[in-house]
This record gives structure tokens, C-alpha cells and sequence, in this order.
């Protein structure tokens, strides 16, 4: 079965939703989703180092990851710029310094659009090894954080006074997204990347009652967002990153969009109950 | 210890210790912000068993001077001393609850750690929440919030307890109950207290000392005298001194720390930038 392609592609893409579930719902209460695309955009050079020091990709996108979210980090420090201003600097700057890169890099054929936006029906056996690899390692990192994290997430000073080591934690943190946008490059792409962490964590705030359940939702939420995406791919001939996020888009628009119908419908019941009002 | 356990009053679980231990200390605290000296040689202690208002007009850098005696920030010069294995209990005085993150009052105040169970139900029955538990945390108002991190900030079986302005948003009958809180976390728990507050009047009920500031230290020292400086006068006004007869604390006991008013040594050598508001 793992010679189908397609299976090949569903279990990459449910790998990656599982590992970014967690991680996009915190990604969501720090927000902190344009650092995100900051650290997804910077992958592209990664790859240009990758390919230029003649490491594997990956680890090219891995390492340029990690230093541009620690350089995000320690900018962040400084006061003269705001923070998006800055982010927005770092995502657009890191994105063309990486596309001219790519450019000079003659001697190796690149795929350009697959970096972009994916490949996921191009996943390989040995790729599936890396998604579940790092996703369980980004999984495992994540639920050890976990407790610190969502101190200095409620409240930083607060956390910093009652002794948690909120430098560390923030490094940690950082340093995880790094790794998820590392995995999930394959599959979605640099430019989507974001909107797979952080599509499934809102749409799972509408049912959730405490952060662990909201953690877990967006994990199955990413899974179904990929089967659907992916079935709806093969269906209609679209592209299949970008498929994965509409049919996502989707399920947030009903998650919202029908609690607000059901909320509108409750309240004109109440109000047509005779007595009432 | 479990003898006291359950008992509402009580609270929390481990018995009072010797009074008067130095808890925390800040010595000649000075923070600038982009060159502006906002604190100037700002010295805080708080002993076990003693409760010290910091007091002082808006600006005058309070909250700055116990985010650097938390900790929080680092002084431009001065040093910080907390006694070994302190715990400390803090309530911030702003603190806005993210709406996307789903979380009940019980989960918050869960996370404070070190929670006794059975302690949970007295401290928040004592802090007026048992209704609001299993709201959520977005859906609070601003006076319920504040007792919820006050709870939280007590179920941490805190040493130094630190409130900035805890009696923001809260009604009268909230305020009364707040001071008889402190007053018995102070006596039968033996914890020190740091309050902030700009309105006087209010914390001075359950003080033994008060630090008045506004930039560098007014005046510090018992209550009563502290009315009495000329340099709280002149900040306060002679009505706030006359408000403040009518809340004079009643305390028959000494708690060890010194009671006369110190003058601080900064009104001499005070740079003139600062001066401006003594007279």
C-alpha cells in the first residue's frame, strides 16, 4: 500500500497535521503568526545552503530556520522598530534573498514550485521517515514544554515571578516551530505553511474547553483538512497544498459560521417563547 | 499543620514562621527608561509577618519598583536580595486574558502549583470567587479577575505576597474585605505583604509601614507618622493627611521593624530634576 503515491501523500500529510496541531493552537495564543511566516520564508535560503554546502536540504532548512526564528528572538529586544515592521522585513527580505540565491544555483536542478507550494504527492518513503521522525520529536518536545509554556502564554510576568525560566521556554518554543515548518515544507509549502498551524487552532477555539482539548481538536481538525484536501485534489486535478488549505478554510467557516447560526437560532426561539421578554 | 488545615480562616498549610526575617530586599534601586530616571535610589524591604504599602501619585514608580524587586526587570544599579527558597504570590496590576485561549478559572488557578486540595475551596470562598470557578477566564469581569489572581497568588502558599493596586475595580464592601484578608494573611500566616497603591487611604488600614514614593522615597515609616511628613503633605495634599486619622491602624503589638519616620537620605543629594515637587 505504501507504493501508492497517495497513500504515500495522505499518511505525510496526517503526520504533519498531527505535529502541527498543538504547536499552531499556541502559535494562536502567542500570536505569533507572522513570526511564523518570518521563520517559513527563511526556509528557502536553507535550502540554497542546503544544496551550496552540499548537506541534505532538509538540514539546510532546518539550520536556517533556527537562526532566523533566534535572530527573530533577539530583535524582538530591541526597541526602535515594531514587531510587525520587523517580521515583515525579515519574511519578504529572507524570501528574496532566498529566490536570488536559487537562482545562482546552476549546476542543481530545483524544483522552485515544489519549495513554494509543496509537494505532498511526491512524498517518498524516506520522507515519510523524516515527517514522523521530527513530527514525533516536535510532539514529544511540545508536551514537555507544555506546562511552562502555557504559564508564560497566560501571562509572562506572572510566570517569571512564580520562577519559571521564561527564556528558556521561549527558545524551546522557537526552536520547535523551526523544526514543524521544517517538516511541513514538503507537503505545503513555504508560503502555506502558516495557515496549516494556525487554520486548524482557530477553528478548534470554537469547541474547546480547555487548552489540552483545543490542542488535540486542531490535530484531528489538520488530519481531516488533509484528507479532504487531498481527496478533493485528486478529484478535481487542483494542486494539492493549497486544496489542503481551502478545504481547512472550509472547515473553519463551518465551525464558526454554524455556531453563530445555531447561537442566531437560539436566540430567536427564546425571544419568540411567549412570556418572554 | 493539620491541625489548621480546613479551617477557613486559615487558609493555607504551613505554620507561621519567626517574624520579622528579612523576605526580599531592593537597595538604591535606580531604573532609567530611555534616559528618563524613573526610579532613583529606591530602597524596599518587606520582613515576615509585616505588611509595607508603597504609596505614591500616578507615575511615580511603584509598579517599576516592585517589577525590580521581583525580578522582572533588571535595575540600572542597586541590588536585589530574596531570602533562600522564598515564594512569592503576585498579582499584577494589568493582566488582559487572551480570548483564544480556552481556560476555566479552575484550570488557571490550578497552574498556580503547590495547590493543597483541600485549600482550594476556603481560598476561594475567602476571596469571594466560589461562583465564577467554572467560568472561563475571558468571560470575567475586571473586579472578578482581580480576586481570581488573588486567589491564585494565595494558593501558591506565597511568603511575600505582592498586590499592585488590589483594590482596583473593587466596591467597598470588596475593599473592607480586602484589608481584613491581609491583615490575617499576615497574622495567622505570617507572610509579608507588599501593597502598591495611589489611594491611600484605603491600604493604610492594615499597614505596619509605608514606603511613599514619586520617583525617589518621600518618607518612609509607621503610618501615623508618614501623615504627619511634610514631604507627604506636600504630595498628598492636607486632606488626604486628615482622611487618613480616620484609618489609623490598631495594631497593640510590634512586628520588630523600625516605626520612626527615616527622612530618606536621597532629600539632600537628590538631583535637581526631581526636586521640583518636595515644596
Amino acid at each position: 500500500m505504501l507504493d501508492d503515491f497517495f497513500a504515500r501523500a495522505l499518511l505525510g500529510g496526517i503526520g504533519v497535521a498531527l505535529a502541527t496541531g498543538p504547536l499552531g493552537c499556541f502559535m494562536v495564543w502567542r500570536r505569533m503568526a507572522y513570526f511564523g511566516d518570518s521563520v517559513a520564508h527563511s526556509a528557502l535560503l536553507g535550502v540554497v545552503l542546503g544544496v551550496g554546502l552540499g548537506i541534505e536540504p532538509n538540514a539546510g532548512i532546518v539550520i536556517m530556520c533556527i537562526a532566523m526564528a533566534l535572530l527573530l528572538l533577539l530583535l524582538q529586544q530591541q526597541r526602535r522598530l515594531a514587531t510587525d515592521t520587523l517580521l515583515g522585513i525579515l519574511a519578504h527580505g529572507g524570501l528574496a534573498l532566498g529566490l536570488v540565491g536559487i537562482s545562482f544555483l546552476h549546476s542543481v536542478r530545483v524544483d522552485l514550485m515544489s519549495y513554494l507550494f509543496g509537494d505532498i504527492l511526491a512524498v517518498t518513503g524516506r520522507e515519510l521517515v523524516w515527517i514522523y521522525g521530527g513530527g514525533g520529536v516536535v510532539l514529544a518536545a511540545t508536551a514537555l514544554i507544555w506546562r511552562p509554556l502555557l504559564a508564560v502564554t497566560v501571562h509572562e510576568e506572572l510566570a517569571r515571578a512564580e520562577g519559571v525560566r521564561v527564556g528558556l521556554v521561549r527558545i524551546a518554543f522557537t526552536l520547535l516551530i523551526a523544526l514543524a515548518v521544517a517538516i511541513a515544507m514538503k507537503i505545503i509549502g513555504l508560503i502555506l505553511i502558516v495557515a496549516l498551524l494556525i487554520i486548524p487552532a482557530a477553528t478548534a477555539r470554537r469547541l474547546a474547553r480547555s487548552p489540552e482539548q483545543m490542542a488535540v481538536l486542531a490535530s484531528v481538525i489538520g488530519v481531516v483538512a488533509v484528507a479532504g484536501g487531498l481527496h478533493g485534489s485528486l478529484a478535481w486535478d487542483t494542486p494539492s497544498g493549497p486544496s489542503i488549505v481551502v478545504a481547512a478554510l472550509a472547515l473553519f467557516a463551518l465551525a464558526h459560521g454554524g455556531a453563530a447560526l445555531a447561537s442566531a437560532c437560539v436566540g430567536r426561539f427564546v425571544a419568540s417563547v411567549p412570556g418572554k421578554h | 499543620m493539620s491541625a489548621v488545615r480546613g479551617a477557613p480562616a486559615e487558609l493555607l498549610s504551613h505554620p507561621p514562621v519567626a517574624a520579622g526575617r528579612l523576605l526580599a530586599s531592593g537597595r538604591d534601586l535606580t531604573v532609567r527608561y530611555g534616559g528618563r530616571t524613573v526610579l532613583d535610589r529606591v530602597s524596599i524591604e518587606v520582613h515576615r509577618q509585616e505588611v509595607v504599602s508603597l504609596i505614591g501619585p500616578n507615575g511615580a514608580g511603584k509598579t517599576t519598583a516592585i517589577r525590580a524587586l521581583l525580578g522582572l526587570i533588571k535595575p540600572d544599579s542597586g541590588t536585589v536580595q530574596h531570602e533562600p527558597g522564598v515564594v512569592v504570590g503576585y498579582v499584577p496590576q494589568r493582566i488582559e486574558p487572551e480570548s483564544l485561549l480556552p481556560l476555566s478559572v479552575r484550570r488557571f488557578l490550578a497552574m498556580a502549583g503547590r495547590r493543597v486540595p483541600g485549600d482550594a475551596a476556603a481560598v476561594l470562598d475567602e476571596v469571594g470567587i466560589a461562583p465564577v470557578i467554572d467560568r472561563q477566564l475571558a468571560n470575567l469581569s475586571g473586579g472578578e479577575f482581580r480576586r481570581v489572581l488573588l486567589a491564585r497568588a494565595l494558593l501558591r502558599d506565597p511568603d511575600l505576597l505582592v498586590l499592585d493596586e488590589p483594590i482596583q475595580q473593587v466596591d467597598f464592601a470588596g475593599q473592607v474585605a480586602m484589608h481584613q484578608l491581609i491583615g490575617r494573611l499576615r497574622d495567622r500566616r505570617g507572610c509579608g505583604v507588599l501593597v502598591i497603591s495611589h489611594d491611600l487611604h484605603v491600604v493604610l488600614g492594615a499597614t505596619d509601614r509605608v514606603i511613599c514614593i514619586n520617583g525617589h522615597v518621600c518618607c518612609a515609616g509607621e503610618p501615623k507618622a508618614v501623615s504627619r511628613h511634610p514631604e507627604y503633605v506636600s504630595l498628598f495634599g492636607p486632606n488626604a493627611a486628615a482622611a487618613l486619622a480616620v484609618y489609623t491602624h490598631e495594631h497593640d503589638h510590634s512586628h520588630g521593624v523600625p516605626v520612626s519616620v527615616v527622612p530618606a537620605e536621597s532629600d539632600l543629594t537628590r538631583n535637581a530634576s526631581l526636586s521640583g515637587e518636595a515644596d
